[in-house]
Order: structure tokens, then sequence, then C-alpha cells
């Protein structure tokens, strides 16, 4: 029996394109090369009787349009923890606590106060332009295609909707650093530490860096507070997979795609790694869209332009995630304990982020890196065993490429992070029961992730929308027929969002009518 | 002039030096052998080399060719090696023709585009032996080419600097290699390639060129480069042979029809707007264009132009009257503006206005008339005429001897 549609990876936006397209009537069949299902967001155990969120760790930016059109609250997802505060740690143990608009502790002032307000009215603004792109297909630029005409018209006219002031404001910093914007508006360094976080976390980027102020924007865009949810964030997968198979989806995991088969011009399926051949007449990959061009289609199935615009995708992952399993609560100078479960930073000023960014320029991990960390257990007992915890931690700087390679590097770097949690939390090293490093190089290896990259892929200006992955691949479609993309690498980029899963469901579902008609 | 130090003296092109990008124009392996013989020191350029535009007179120079032998060096024209067990499948993806029909030791004339369709470039590939080839071409290509590497097996490297090359052309060119002891020269066939003991080294020739006659072209190392120019006019002297510039060969080229990259098409990868490229389809050379292959660069773009119809057609023109229409537009005869000449010359074999011109399709039917807008002068006076051209299907000369096996002696 052919398949209508063969999705390659069982992510969280494999899941969701499934859900979405069984749902529409189509015969769908999921082939993940894990065990579980997830990609990067996941559920696992790291040590026994421990569990993690090993990718994603914290949900603030799924698409609510997934939400209630899957009705994934009906479908297994619930939330142990919403609208998490942010705690940007100290060393002298003065934190600064940011939650709703408002900043409290480490003496920050009137001014500060009210310059975040506006800092969040206007960056939210901004944002909603970026986030009302999420749910719509990317125009092509030179068209004469009216939905195309339509998106670029709505996008001209949601700027212009801004008013005079902001339009301008807008425009002056849509391209600039989110250092100078932090350091227009703000004194504190706690406040503009933590801050620049929003624009860094997941890229190859420090806060100096062109195009920062984008990727702001673009985590903003689907902000709708931090939550965690119950089991991990492996829970939203979960919830998608239970409504893709109620649909009618076929799920199988452990079953790695070796080779996108094609024949002239069509894609015909897939060949997994014990040799099985499978038929399809649409194949969708939600794979970065390095692995689904270069290593499953072959660069020699596709012209040479086009390979070139895939191999020039910048895709450096310069994100490391730090698992440990702890004896008990670790204790952060200065801070209470009602305060442990939120989102804790470590990013004391904004010349420290830049100061740890330099050191990737040159094929080095950070020496003072920063870290975004969450306890998950505090409010969940189904990841670690009674009294004891899990601590997650995104840590950057810690580049893909680093120079001389991770194998001999990794336990120093390790030891490294570790003292610097020691700094903010004394003892916590003596608590350590169990540890694990995920490089961008474990990331590659576990994720199947090219560069172990966040987002498939950097999220930039000149890798968004029509441009993202690449020209002659954006709206989901690729230059093969019968070949589509779902995954992050995909507009409107990685954070687990399921936006690029639901588009894309739409831009097949359309393509297929299209083919069935003529 | 350009290429020449403060002494005066012209510097051979040194690669083991690490500062050779410096020098803007070398002298190509051939260069004292050409200045001996250039009475005008007319010195063009041609990519890094210094290129003769002409060396006594263009029409002499350009009536050598035609009637007895002339000489033109290749040395600064592209060169590429490809190599190892994917050659074959590289190419064939590079360009838009079936390449597996280029066998050992022959060379077949292609094009190359844009994944938009868009030509590139075109050029000769010679198939030297079995999976090795050379592909050669007026522009520079190896960022493309190497773009083009990508998830084969397969090496390409420049050979441009390392392999000095002649053009030999014209009715006697058979007989003054034969006189220079190439035995069974005579029995190559047009494309052939053969090799010949030379010096201690060997002797490349293929029986190719940009004439549309009778001719043969030249490749060796470029330590034995002077010392072919020297046994070639030796063997060529009682034969007519001369040497000949870039001018002379810009007349051959169109009265044979041959397109030449800058001036009958811009080369994609050098043109900014967009819709200034042509494809294939459009330079009039689909019988270049092989669907039945898969995948290559520009199958998909060429497939929906093929469906959608193509916006040009390079026509041959035939005008009225002996002033050359250079630069010219071209109208329907009913003063419709429909395109533009590209080439043109006055073509003495010919007796004849001749033209290449792109127009916009439906236009350029064989057979059709149309209008060239030509301004000439007299002693400064301009003038304007509108003179009426068809268009040709045929080559504007093409003598027997061109295809003649073996050629005729002398
Ligand atoms: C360290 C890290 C921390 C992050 N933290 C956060 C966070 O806190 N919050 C947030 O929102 N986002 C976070 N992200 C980003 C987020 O996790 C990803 O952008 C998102 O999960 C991508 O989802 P996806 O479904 O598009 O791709 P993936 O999750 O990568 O799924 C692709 C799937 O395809 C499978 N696959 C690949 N090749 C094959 C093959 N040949 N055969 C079969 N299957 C194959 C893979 O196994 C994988 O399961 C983080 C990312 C990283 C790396």
């Amino acid at each position: 029996m052919t398949n209508d549609i063969i999705i390659i990876g069982g992510g969280h936006n494999g899941l969701a394109c499934a859900a979405y397209l069984a749902k529409a009537g189509k015969r769908v069949t999921v082939l993940e090369a894990a065990e579980q299902l997830g990609g990067a967001a996941i559920t696992r155990e790291f040590a026994p009787g421990y569990q993690v969120s090993a990718g994603a760790h914290l949900l603030y930016m799924l698409d609510k349009n997934v939400r209630k059109e899957l009705a994934l609250e009906s479908n297994g997802l619930a939330f142990s923890q919403s609208n998490m505060k942010t705690v940007a740690l100290a060393e002298d143990g003065d934190h600064l606590v940011i939650a709703n608009n408002s900043a409290q502790g480490a003496g920050i002032t009137d001014a500060d106060q009210v310059a975040l307000q506006e800092y969040q009215r206007f960056m939210t603004r901004f944002a909603s332009i970026i986030g009302r792109l999420h749910n719509r297909i990317p125009p092509r630029i030179a068209t004469k295609n009216s939905s195309d005409l339509l998106t670029l018209a709505k996008t001209a006219l949601d700027i212009r909707m801004l008013g005079r002031d902001d339009m301008r404001e807008f425009l002056r910093i849509a391209g600039i650093n989110i250092y100078d914007i932090l350091q227009e508006n703000f004194d504190h360094p706690l406040l503009k530490g933590a801050l620049s976080m929003d624009g860094i976390l997941g890229t190859n980027l420090g806060p100096r860096s062109n195009n920062s102020v984008f990727t702001t924007l673009h985590r903003l865009s689907g902000l709708q507070g931090i939550n965690m949810p119950r089991g991990g964030l492996g829970a939203v997968s979960e919830a998608l997979a239970t409504v893709a198979r109620k649909h009618g989806a076929t799920i199988r995991t452990s079953a790695v795609v070796t080779r996108i088969c094609m024949q002239g011009d069509r894609v015909t399926g897939v060949e997994l790694q014990d040799g099985e051949e499978i038929s399809a007449s649409a194949v969708v990959s939600s794979a970065d869209p390095r692995t689904t061009f270069m290593g499953l289609l072959g660069a020699r199935n596709l012209e040479a332009g086009f390979v070139r615009r895939i191999n020039n995708i910048r895709m450096r992952g310069t994100a490391a995630k730090l698992h440990l399993a702890l004896d008990g609560l670790p204790a952060f100078k200065g801070l209470e304990a009602g305060l442990l479960g939120e989102r804790i930073l470590i990013a004391p000023d904004i010349e420290y982020v830049e100061r740890a960014f330099n050191q990737v320029k040159y094929g080095q991990h950070s020496v003072h890196p920063v870290a975004e960390i969450t306890l998950p257990s505090l409010h969940d007992d189904s990841l670690a065993p009674n009294g004891k915890h899990v601590l997650s931690a995104i840590i950057q700087y810690a580049p893909y490429d680093l120079k001389n390679g991770w194998a001999s590097q990794k336990a120093a770097f390790t030891e490294q992070v570790i003292d610097l949690l020691e700094q903010y939390a004394p003892g916590i090293r003596q608590q350590i029961i169990h540890q694990e490093m995920l490089t961008p190089v474990d990331i590659e290896r576990e994720f199947r992730i090219s560069g172990g990259h966040w987002h498939h892929g950097e999220l930039a200006i000149d890798q968004f929308l029509m441009l993202r992955p690449a020209p002659h691949s954006a709206q989901y479609l690729s230059p093969v027929d019968g070949l589509y993309l779902c995954g992050a690498g995909s507009h409107p980029g990685g954070g687990v969002m399921g936006s690029a899963g639901r588009n894309a469901a739409s831009a097949i579902l359309k393509a297929t009518q299209k083919d069935e008609r003529s | 002039m350009s290429g020449a130090d403060n002494s005066g003296m012209i510097k051979a092109i040194d690669f083991s030096s690490k500062d050779h990008y410096r020098t803007k124009a070398f002298p190509s392996p051939f260069f004292t052998r050409q200045q001996a013989v250039n009475e005008l020191q007319e010195w063009g350029r041609w990519a890094d080399y210094l290129s003769p535009r002409a060396y006594y007179c263009s029409s002499m120079e350009y009536f050598a060719a035609r009637n007895a032998s002339a000489v033109f060096d290749l040395t600064p024209m592209s060169k590429y090696r490809i190599s190892g067990p994917d050659a074959l499948p590289c190419l064939n993806r590079l360009v838009t023709r079936q390449v597996e029909k280029i066998k050992p030791g022959r060379v077949g004339y292609c094009v190359w585009c844009t994944d938009a369709g868009q030509v590139i470039d075109d050029g000769t590939i010679f198939h030297l032996s079995e999976g090795e080839y050379r592909l050669c071409s007026q522009e520079r290509h190896l960022d493309w080419l190497l773009t083009n590497t990508v998830g084969f097996d397969v090496t390409v490297s420049d050979e441009t600097h390392m392999v000095a090359a002649l053009a030999l052309q014209g009715p006697t060119s058979c007989a003054t290699l034969k006189a220079m002891g190439l035995e069974g020269v005579e029995n190559m066939k047009p494309f052939d390639i053969e090799y010949f003991p030379f010096e201690e080294s060997q002797l490349m020739v293929s029986r190719t060129g940009f004439t549309g006659d009778l001719g043969y072209e030249l490749w060796v190392e470029p330590r034995y480069a002077e010392a072919l120019w020297d046994r070639l006019f030796e063997a060529g002297k009682l034969r007519g042979i001369q040497a000949m510039g870039d001018e002379a060969l810009a007349m051959l080229r169109v009265e044979a029809g041959f397109i030449q990259a800058g001036h009958d098409f811009m080369p994609a990868h050098a043109t900014v707007r967009t819709t200034h490229t042509r494809s294939p389809f459009e330079l009039g050379l689909s019988w270049l264009v092989d669907f039945d292959k898969p995948v290559f660069n520009g199958r998909k773009a060429l497939l929906e132009e093929q469906a959608r119809g193509h916006r040009y057609n390079l026509v041959k023109l035939d005008i009225d009257g002996n002033k050359p229409a250079n630069d010219s537009f071209v109208y329907t005869t009913g003063k419709k503006l429909i395109g533009t000449v590209t080439s043109a010359i006055w073509s003495p074999s010919a007796k004849a206005s001749i033209a290449l011109a792109s127009v916009k399709t439906p236009h350029g039917q064989s057979g059709e008339e149309f209008l060239v807008e030509i301004y000439y002068q007299k002693e400064l006076k301009w003038s304007r005429v509108m003179a009426r051209a068809r268009v040709v299907s045929d080559v504007f000369f093409t003598p027997p001897r061109r295809r003649q096996t073996p050629p005729a002696d002398f």
C-alpha cells in the first residue's frame, strides 16, 4: 500500500504537520529515527530515575492556533508552572526579579522601571508584526500571485499601523543590535544583561552583533508567558502524537531514513537504514535543510546554485545543555526558596555577555559562560525521585566547531560551568549525583540537527520568510516535486511553536490539491 | 603598456611568487615570438593575459585565415581539468547536453546555465582519455565549477596557465602540420583529438576552432611554446602562414555564426540585471538541451520556459548595403522595435553586410524581413539608413573543406 505522505522526523513540527494532514484525511506515516518521539522537544532519562527536557526546557512560543485547533490540553498537555518570572542573578546575592513588566530588587531605579514598561510596550508591538507572519505562508517577492501580494500588503500595513513615531523606530532598530537599544534605554547592569539574553539564546550572536534585535523580536513574537509543561517539554510532543494518531496517522520510531528516493523529477518515497523502501506520493522532511538536501536527497539530485545556497546556510550551534541530578535543592546565595523554580539567568551585565561571545569568534568556548537555569523537578515530582532534584541549564557559548574538538575539552568545560554555578550556589558541586553535558556536537548526534543548531539554521533577516531556509525552498516547498519541508529550518524558525508544521500542512494540502486537479 | 614593469620588461607568470596577483597582465608563453612579429604593438587583454588585437593589419590577417593559414594564441582561454570517478555525472549535471555522447578522443560544444536556466558561458569539452576531461571557455569559472563538485567524487583543477595553446586555421593548416612532421594528422575528423610526439614531450592536436573553416588547435606545455611557434612558422612559411589577432578572429567567428560571451549574450554570473541574460533556447542552442537526462543546472527552469515560451530568438541577418550594422536597433518592416544587433561585420567572404541579432519572439522566423537602423559617417558627416534585412538559416560561410577528411594538400 502506498502512503499519501511520509513525514521524516517525529519532532514536534513533524508531529504537528502529521496531525493536520491526518485531520485533513491524508494517509500519513511519520518516521522517527530515535527510539522516542519529540526531537529537541523531548523528555528523557539522563540518569537512572531522573528525567529532563533534554533539548528545549521552557515553553514560551507554542502557537495558539496549534494549541486550540489540535486541542492539546484535552490530549494530555498540562502545565506544572505558568507565567514564570526571570531571576537575574547577582554574584553578591542582590538579585533582580523581572515579572509582568516590572522589576524588583537590586536597587532598581524608578527611571529603569518606567523604561522597562516602555521597552516592553514597543518591543511587544514590533514583535507582533513578526508574530503575525508566523501563521502566514511566506510570500514570494517578485510575484503576481494574489495571496503572496496580500501577505506583503498586510505586512506593510502592519508596519504603517504602528503610527508615525513607532514606525520610524521600528525601521530604525529592526536591523541593529540589542546592545545599543538596551544601552539607550537602561542603566541597571543586571537588567541589561538579562534582557540581552532574549537576543542571543540559541544564536551565534553577541549582544553587539547585528541582527540581535531581530532575534529578540522573534523570541518575543510568540511569547505567551514562560511555561513549564508537566512532564517536561516531551509532553508537547506526546500530545501532538496523540492527536495525530487519533486522526489515523501511523507513527514509527527507530526508523532511520537514509535516503529520499527520486524518479525523474519527482520524489517517490524513502529508504530506511535496514533497507526497507516505503513509497509515497509526497515526502515531508522535518529534519534540518542540510540533512534533508545534502544528506538524504544528495547534492547530485539538485541543481548547483541551490546546493550552494543550502551549504551557505549559517548553522553553527553555540548552545550547550547541562543536566544535573542533585541530592537536594541547591542554595543560591541570597535567593529566597520561593524563586528557585523560576527562570534563573547568569548574565550579570551586558558587557559580560558580549565578552562571553568574544571567544566563539575564534573557535573557543566562553571562559565565563552565560546560563539559563531551571529546576523543573521543583514543581513536577514525575522527574526525580523523592527529595532529589533535576537542574537543566542552557550554557552559552560553546561553539559546534570548537578548535581542536570537543572530545578532549568537554570534561574541562563541564568543570568550568560547575565552577560558575558554585560561585552563585556554593555547595552545589557536592550535591551532584549525575551530570550530563550536551555540546552542540552531542546535540547534533542525538537530535540529528546539523551543527546542533537550535533553529536548524541561524535566524536572521537574510534567512527568514521567503529566504528561509533558502530561496526556492521557502513556502515549505523544495526544488524537487513532491518534497516538502516542515521543520524549524523553515519559516518561522525554531523554538517549540508548531507553526512550521502547521503552515507546511496547509501548503502541502494546497499543492497536492493542485496536483490532483492537473 | 600594462604588464610592463619599470624596466620595460614583461614579467613572465611566476606562481611560486606569493604576489603574482599583483601583475595585472601576463605575457603568454608565446610572447617573445608574438612581440617579434607584432608590428602594431596593439595589445589587448584577455582575462589576465596580454592578447594582440592585431599584428600588422586585421584584414590581411583575416584573409590569411581564409586563404592560407593564420595562427591565434589561445593560451588565455580558461582550461579546467575535470577528473575522477564522477567526472562524467558531474559534467552532465553542469552542462545542458548529454556528455556521454562525447567519446574519448573527441571534443563537444556545450553551454552551461544557472539554476534559472540562464547561460553562464559556452565552451568545449575535451574528452582527453577515458574519464579525463578538459573544459575550455572564454570566461573564468573555477568558483562555479568547484560549487558543482559538491556531492561528486571529482576533482577540478585550473590548468589555464599550465597549457600553452595555438589555433592554426585555414585551408593550408593541415598541410602545414604534415610538413611539421605530424604523421597521419590528415586523417583526423572534425572534433577529433590526437597526440603526437613533440620535443621531449607531447603535442595534443584537436581539429577544432572558432572560424568555421578547416583548422586545428595545438596544446603543449608552456616550456615548449616557443619551439612550437618556431616549427609551425617554419613549416608554414611557403603556405602563407601569418599570426592573427582578436580583430580578425572576431570577423571569422561572425561569418561562422558562432556566438561570443559579452557580445551575443551576457554571462549570467556577470550580469546584474537578471532580465538581461539569455537561455540556451534564446541563443538558438536548443539542440544542446537534452531533457532526457535527469537533473542538470537549469533543467527545471528550462522545462518551464519551454512550456511558457521563449522571450527572444537569436537570428542571422543578411543586410542590404555595405555598412556594418554594429549596435543597430532592429525593427519590423512596420517599424516596430523588436531587438538589437549583437555582432555585425562586413563579410569579405560572403560579400555582404551580416549580423547576429537578438529579437523578441515570435519574430525571427527564417525568411522574415526586418529593418535595421544603421548610423554611419563620411568624414564626420553622419547619416542614417533603414536597411532591409532578411533572417537566414544557413551559416554565412561554411566551405566544404571545413569537414573534408583528409583535407586538400598544399
Ligand atoms: C540546546 C537547545 C535548547 C533549546 N531550548 C529551547 C527552549 O527552551 N524553548 C524553546 O522553545 N526552544 C528551545 N530550543 C529550540 C527547539 O528545541 C527547536 O527549535 C525545536 O524543537 C525544533 O523542532 P522541530 O520539530 O522543527 O525539529 P527537531 O525537534 O529537530 O525534530 C526533527 C526530528 O527529525 C528526526 N530526524 C532527523 N533525521 C532523520 C532521519 N534521517 N530519519 C528519521 N528521522 C530523522 C530527528 O531525530 C528529530 O526527532 C532549544 C534547542 C536546543 C538545541
